[in-house]
This record gives structure tokens, sequence and C-alpha cells, in this order.
């Protein structure tokens, strides 16, 4: 049989699945959009979860905040699996480069005694803060409502291992491979008494279930102050003494901490405008973590920059402030 | 810190050594909070581990090498889906018989890719250890990667034909659906071990190999290129997943002697649950494909009693046993996809994809394939079947069929040692009966009956008058309760499923690409029959 294959002026039945039309209208849909909506089963589940006998697998009770529709929540970066980890690997291979660069040149090994000892002490233990914002964001990947929520969970989840095992390289970086770096910030996150602060914040975390006040907690209260103290505050402080050689490695840092404040931020934004009841939820959850990590932070921030440290610390907090206001919340 | 005069050069590591150092000692033991406080679900089934860190995370990938490794991957996986697009490839595919089987992998699949993915998040939050917790999150991206890419490699065929509208919606009403909707929602709603066992081990490491081996040659047979490098591009992935199921099996045997009873028990039960979600599969394997690759019972024949096999005697030495009925599958294997293809074609107005009865030619192929029963049971019934079409009454059934109460299956299975009698197991819990296609699916629900009667069993729910659209007044004089739930199932009457013969999709498909809708039976409309 010869086969004629005539596919000119085929038209479509449809140009996207029911639920993206009944969103969106009928046009093709982005790959964002065909992941992101409705993926997440609804009604008619089956069985009482063990871990929750008194909750579904997927259930909305999971955080006091109400949503008409939890798909509101999406994310504008527009991440799928295939475009973040795109984004991640060419990001990735630039800071290779600078890494390498790093490493060839011994930067942060020529550095003198006491500015490479105070760099361990302020960054090698922020690898347990990232294994702790790691789990945190797990638990919203794991409890949230929705797939648009879920996906960019998971997403942030990996993203902040990443950013543990970037922090251990430049321990390495410092330490010359030998790993010494890491095991000294191990022990000062466990025992130094200036870091008890922030690890006992972190534990706290670990036990708070309200997923939605976990996301607000890591990620727009802890992280708004941890990100701009660390990798501006004393990444200038180091500057000022000891050269740019730090800065081309936490840049990276920073540059991953804005581009996810911008989901944090829509994420946060969105639900607090969804109704009175919300915003001042959410108000409230800001304010707490906000000022349980700023009395954390004060004696960490003191020892790292002395007398800058109150000044710094309050630019801070008025960033963050003026922020959490544009969110809408109140502060 | 070495001091600047003794600074030796930079130690040169290697991949291991570097992901040993990137990854060490990330955990602490809390003191702030008490750890049963912070992982509230790793005790309650009361499985034993003593040291955490003997788990070493399989996959010793750090997140830099998975971005990049998986980046790559995805771009060569876009450029390809890509140009399947823009080439109208669904064309391309051997008839339209093809794309019914993909309407039942967006409509079924996707969605256990997503609550894997969602069971992987639990265990990635609640594992106690660094390395079991990392492996459970790169699973659970990767088992959202699976459900993204293959809602983009079929998207495609979405535009063209019908039945794939309303995958989501679908998943979560359709009478059928619910089998593989509860089999996944039945290993999340487990503890975690449980969860780790039925996904890892049971369903990645036992039965993975007989979804994707037969399924992705079945769409590369078939000319599905979108398909196809999912597959192949998703394989690499599931190798991990093995690993990670396999280590898993040893790790808990090796803890604790307390750990082998439990362990064993949910093999058994999710070995069983597994191979009834998979039945789906022979019947898409011996019916679907117009192009077959093996037959059901030769595919269960390599990939699990000789590859399974092989496992069960490496487990023996923990005094791990081979599933509980193993043995009835093998018996199974000369009859499941024809008692499920049967069952399919009389219940055809309630489905989302129409059925078609095998050609002459497929029947030959069958007697080959399955010497011991196909001219035995199944050949006479076809070919009555396809007297009464031709007679213009076809026969059909009227009513739903009843379900087992753990696998959801229409009890359609017959005896281990008697394929003419029907299998009827039922039980009694708290007063009610509950019924049950196989000793196996029995034996599941009397371990655990507090849970099955949680089940949502859909032709219950339809006949409880469960299942009708909001503002649906049953009590009106033109109600049609049938109709009424297909509405509500998102199930178009005279559209999505009936015979394959007056089937839209096999309509366009002809005047499309100017060849069969099917291609062991020739043209159904004249717009074929003049061209060829």
């Amino acid at each position: 049989m010869a086969v004629e294959i005539r596919t000119n002026g085929v038209k479509p039945v449809r140009n996207t699945f029911g639920h993206l039309a009944r969103r969106f209208g009928d046009k093709p849909a982005t790959r964002y959009q065909e992941i992101a909506y409705d993926v997440q089963p609804e009604v008619n589940l089956h069985y009482k979860p063990l871990w929750d006998p008194d909750g579904e697998i997927y259930d909305r009770r999971r955080t006091v905040v109400t949503m008409r529709d939890w798909y509101a929540l999406k994310d504008p970066r527009q991440f799928y699996y295939g475009s973040y980890t795109t984004t991640r690997a060419k990001q990735q291979d630039a800071l290779d480069r600078q890494l390498d660069f790093a490493e060839k040149r011994d930067l942060l090994r020529l550095l003198p005694d006491e500015v490479r000892e105070s760099i361990v002490f302020a960054l090698l233990p922020l690898r347990h803060y990232e294994w702790g914002a790691n789990m945190s964001n797990c638990h919203v990947a794991a409890y949230g409502y929705g797939t648009a929520v879920t996906q960019a969970a998971i997403m942030v989840t990996t993203d902040r291992l990443g950013m543990a095992q970037h922090l251990s390289r430049i321990g390495l970086l410092l330490d010359g491979n030998t790993g010494e770096s890491l095991s000294i910030g191990r022990s000062l996150w466990i025992d130094e008494p200036l870091w008890q602060g922030l690890r006992r914040e972190v534990e706290a975390l670990f036990v708070t279930r309200d997923w939605f006040e976990v996301l607000v907690a890591q990620n727009l209260a802890a992280d708004g102050l941890v990100y701009p103290l660390f990798y501006q505050q004393f990444d200038q402080h180091v500057a000022a003494r000891a050269g740019s050689a730090l800065s081309s490695l936490t840049d990276y840092l920073l540059r991953w901490y804005e581009e996810t404040a911008k989901w944090v931020d829509a994420t946060i934004k969105t639900a607090a405008a969804e109704n009175p009841e919300n915003r001042e939820r959410i108000s409230q959850w800001f304010r707490n973590w906000r000022d349980r990590m700023a009395q954390a932070l004060r004696p960490l921030s003191q020892s790292l920059l002395g007398d800058a440290s109150e000044q710094a610390l309050a630019a801070v907090l008025a960033q963050l402030d003026a922020r959490a206001a544009k969110l809408g919340l109140t502060v | 810190m070495a001091a600047d005069g003794d600074r030796k050069p930079a130690k040169k590591l290697n991949l291991k050594e570097n992901y040993a150092l990137l990854t060490r000692g990330l955990g602490w033991e809390p003191s702030y909070q008490k750890k049963e406080d912070i992982f509230r679900t790793v005790d309650f089934e009361g499985v034993k581990i003593h040291d955490w860190d003997k788990w070493e995370d399989p996959f010793r990938l750090t997140m830099d090498a998975y971005w990049k490794y998986q980046g790559e991957k995805e771009r060569k996986l876009y450029a390809i889906i890509d140009a399947f697009q823009q080439n109208n490839g669904q064309f391309n595919v051997t008839d339209v018989r093809y794309v019914q089987a993909l309407k039942v992998f967006l409509n079924g699949i996707v969605g256990l890719e997503y609550a894997s993915h969602r069971g992987f998040n639990i265990l990635g939050r609640e594992l106690p250890g660094v390395g079991p917790r990392i492996a459970a999150q790169m699973q659970a991206i990767d088992e959202l990667r699976h459900a993204t890419t293959q809602i983009h490699a079929i998207s495609h065929y979405n535009r063209y034909f019908e039945g794939m509208a309303e995958f989501p919606h679908q998943f979560d009403r359709v009478w059928y659906l619910s089998i593989p909707k509860s089999f996944f929602e039945d290993a999340v709603a487990s503890g975690p071990f449980e969860f780790i066992v039925a996904i890892s081990f049971a369903f990645e490491y036992v039965l993975t190999n007989l979804a994707f081996m037969p399924w992705m040659s079945g769409a590369a047979f078939n000319g599905d290129m979108s398909t196809v490098s999912f597959g192949f591009s998703a394989q690499s992935d599931e190798a991990r997943h093995m690993t990670l199921g396999i280590e898993v099996i040893k790790f808990l045997l090796e803890q604790d002697p307390a750990n082998v009873p439990l362990v064993q028990k949910w093999i058994d039960k999710w070995f069983w649950r597994g191979y009834r979600l998979l039945a789906l599969l022979a019947t898409m394997m011996d019916y679907m494909l117009p192009k077959r690759v093996m037959s059901w019972s030769e595919a269960w024949t390599i990939y699990y009693e000789e590859n399974g096999g092989a496992l069960f005697s490496d487990l023996a030495r923990y005094g791990i046993k081979p599933p509980k009925y193993a043995d009835v599958t093998v018996k199974e294997k000369h009859r499941v996809s024809h008692e499920m293809w049967s069952v399919f074609y009389t219940v055809r107005d309630a489905l989302g994809f129409p059925i078609w009865l095998p050609s002459k030619e497929e029947m030959d192929w069958f007697s080959e394939k399955y010497p011991e029963t196909f001219d035995r049971y199944y050949r006479p019934r076809f070919e009555y079947w396809r007297e009464l079409e031709d007679k213009g009454t076809p026969f059909r059934s009227s009513t739903l069929p009843k379900l087992c109460q753990v696998c959801q299956w229409p009890c359609l299975y017959t005896e281990p040692d008697d394929a003419s009698e029907f299998v009827h197991r039922q039980g009694e819990y708290q007063g009610e009966i509950f019924h049950f296609c196989s000793d196996g699916c029995s034996d599941i629900f009397h371990d655990e009956p507090e849970k099955y009667v949680h089940a949502w069993m859909p032709v219950h729910q339809i006949y409880q008058g469960n299942c009708f659209k909001e503002g649906v007044d049953p009590s009106a004089a033109d109600f049609n309760p049938m109709a009424a739930a297909l509405d509500y199932m998102g199930i178009k009457p005279g559209v999505d499923g009936g015979s394959m013969r007056d089937h839209v999709d096999a309509q366009r498909w002809e005047s499309w690409t100017a060849r069969p809708a099917n291609m062991h039976e020739g043209a159904i409309t004249d717009a074929v029959r003049k061209t060829t």
C-alpha cells in the first residue's frame, strides 16, 4: 500500500486540554500551564492516610489559609521541570567557571588567616541552615495543596540542597579540600553559643505543621534576614578588608535568592489578597518569625560586624519590612 | 586550619569523595525539639532502624551534577517533541487504535506519576537520615518530571483525537481509572516504609520493566517518536529508582531481623497489587498495539518469572520468599488479557475510548501465542460477537460490573485452575459484605479491613446516586442514570467510548491520512477506499 500522508491543512479539533481551556480559553497552552494546573486529584480520594487518620491524602485543611482556587498561586518564573533544570544547569556552568578560577588562583586560601577564619565562622554553619530550609520546603511540597505549589516547592527543596553543597565548596576552597572547615562549621552550628539562636528557630520550624506558615517563616522571614545579612552585609565587610574574592562566590547565592523571591512574593501576595483572614494570619506569622529570627541573628551579627552590626541589621530589617508591606502584609 | 607557612597544594577529589564531603554531616541531632516531634511518622509501622547512616544514598549525585545531567536530557527530549509536533508526527503511527492506548496512558498513568511525586515528597520530609531524604527528594522531582514530560509528549495528540482533553477530571471520576488511582493512593496513605517497599521495590524494581520495555518498544514499533523519546529519556531515571528500591530492601532487612516479616508482608501485598495494576498493560500489549512487540504471556515469562526468580533467590539469604500468589500470576498469564478485553468490549459504552474485536489475523497470532487457551475459550466468543455485529445486533452489557474491593477491577478473573469459572470471594467486616477478584486481594483486605472500607468504589457510588453533577434531578421523568453518571465522569456518550468502527477518531484518521483506521481490517470510510 502506498502511504501518502496528507497533513497539509489539517486543523486541530481543539487547541488544549479542557481544564486549561476553561481557565484560559481554547488556545495552545504553555508547557508551564500543562503541568502546573489541576493535575493533583481533588475528589473521590481513597482511604484515610495512616499518618493522618482524620485527614485526606490531599487536604486543604493542612493550612488555615483559605483559597477559592489554589491554582491562583502561580509561579511567575513559569518553571516546569525542563525549564527549571536547564536554567539551573546554565547557571551552574557559569558558577563552575568562578569556582575553577578561585581554585586555580587559590583565591580563598591566600586570604589572611583571620579573614579565612571569619568566613568559616560565618558561612560554614549556614550549610546546616540550608539543610533545614531544604526540609522546610520539602514539608511544603509534601503537604501543600495543588500542583502549582508542590512543584515549585520541590524545586526550592532541591535548590536548598544545592545551596548547602555550594557553601560546602566554599569551605573546601578555604581548607584545600580537607573538609576541615566543614567539621568546624558543623561544631559551630551544634555547640557555639552565638549560633544557637538560629539553630533553635530552625528546629522550631521543623515542628511547625501548617505548611503555609512554614513557607512564610522560612522563605520570607528567615531568608529575608539571613541572605542579606550574610551575603550582602558580611560579604561587604570582608570585601572592604580583603577584596572581592568571596563575593565572586556568594553572588550566586544572592542571584538565586532574588530569583526565588519572585515565587515567594507572588505566592504570599496572592494568598494575602484573597481575604482579610488570610492577610491577618499571614501578617501575624510574618511578624512573629521575623522577630524571632532577628533576635536569633543579633548576637551573630554583632560578632561578625562589630560596631557596624546594629546599622546593618536595621537596614536588613527595613528592607524586609518594605518588601512585606508591598505584599500587603501589616508589618 | 593550616597556617600560611605549611600550606600544601589542594587535595584532588574524586567524584565519590566530592559527594561525600559536599553532603557530609548536613544533618544533626536536634536538641531544642524532640526527635519524635520532628519525624512523626517513622515509628508507627514497627520497623526498627538502628543506624540511619548505613543507608547510603545510591544516587550519589550532587545537585549541580543532577541539574546538568537532567538539563541535557531535557534539551534533547524537547527537541524531539518539538520536531514531532511540527511534522504532525501523530499521523505517522501505525493506525488509530494505537492512539487509544495513549489515552489510557495519559488518563491513567500521569496521575500516578504525580501521586508518586507527592509520596516521595512526604518521604523526603519524614525520613530521619540525610541519605534517605536526599534520595527521596531526587526521586520526588524525577516523578514530577515524568508527569510533566508525559503530558508534553502526548499533548499534541489531544489536539487531534477525542478522549484525552479531560484527563485530570477523568482520573478523579471515571470508574475504571479508580484502578490505578486507588493503587497509588493506597501506597501514599501507608506509612513511609510501606510506601517505599511498595513503590521503590515491588513496583519499580520487580515490575517496572514490564511497563517500560514492552510498552516503550511498542511505541517505537508503532511509530510514536514522541512517547518513545519520553520513555528512553525516563529510563535512566528509572535505573536510579530501581537502585534505590533494592538498596532500601537490603537496608531494612539488614537493620533488624524483626523487619523481615513486615517486609515480606509488604512484598506479598504490593506484588499482587502491582500485578493487578499492570494487567491493564496486558490488554494494551495484546490488543491495542497494531504492531505487537511480544505477548503478555511472553513478557511475564521474561520480566517476572526469569528476572524476578533470580532476584528472589538472591534475597533468600535474608529469609525473604518469593511473593505469595506468584504461582497464580503464572497460571493467569494465559488468560488475563483476553478476559479483560472481553469485559471492556461488553461495557464499551461506558469507556473513554472505543473498542474493537480482534481481526482474523490477530486471532491467529493469539492462537499461536496462547495455544493452551485462546482457541478453546476466547476465539469462539469473539467469533460469536463478530457474528452479532454483522447481524446488526452487537452484544453489550447493560449493567455495570461488580468491582473488587481492593484492586477495583471488575470481578472478571477466572479460577487459577479453571478458566471457565469466575473467581468469587467474599468476606464480612462489621456486618457488611465485600467482594474480591482473587485470594490475593481478599488477603490484602482482611489484613487491613479498616483501610479498605474507605476505598471509593465507583460502581457502588453510581448506584447510590453519588455520581451525578450538581443540579441533576434524579426524580425527573426523563432521568437517565447511566447518562447522568457518564456525564459526571466526563465521558461523552457516542463520542468517547463505543465501537471503533463508528468512532469519530477512526473517521477523522481516514480522512486525514488516507490510511485505514484499523490496518488489519481495511478502511471504514470512502475516503480511504478510493485511494487504496
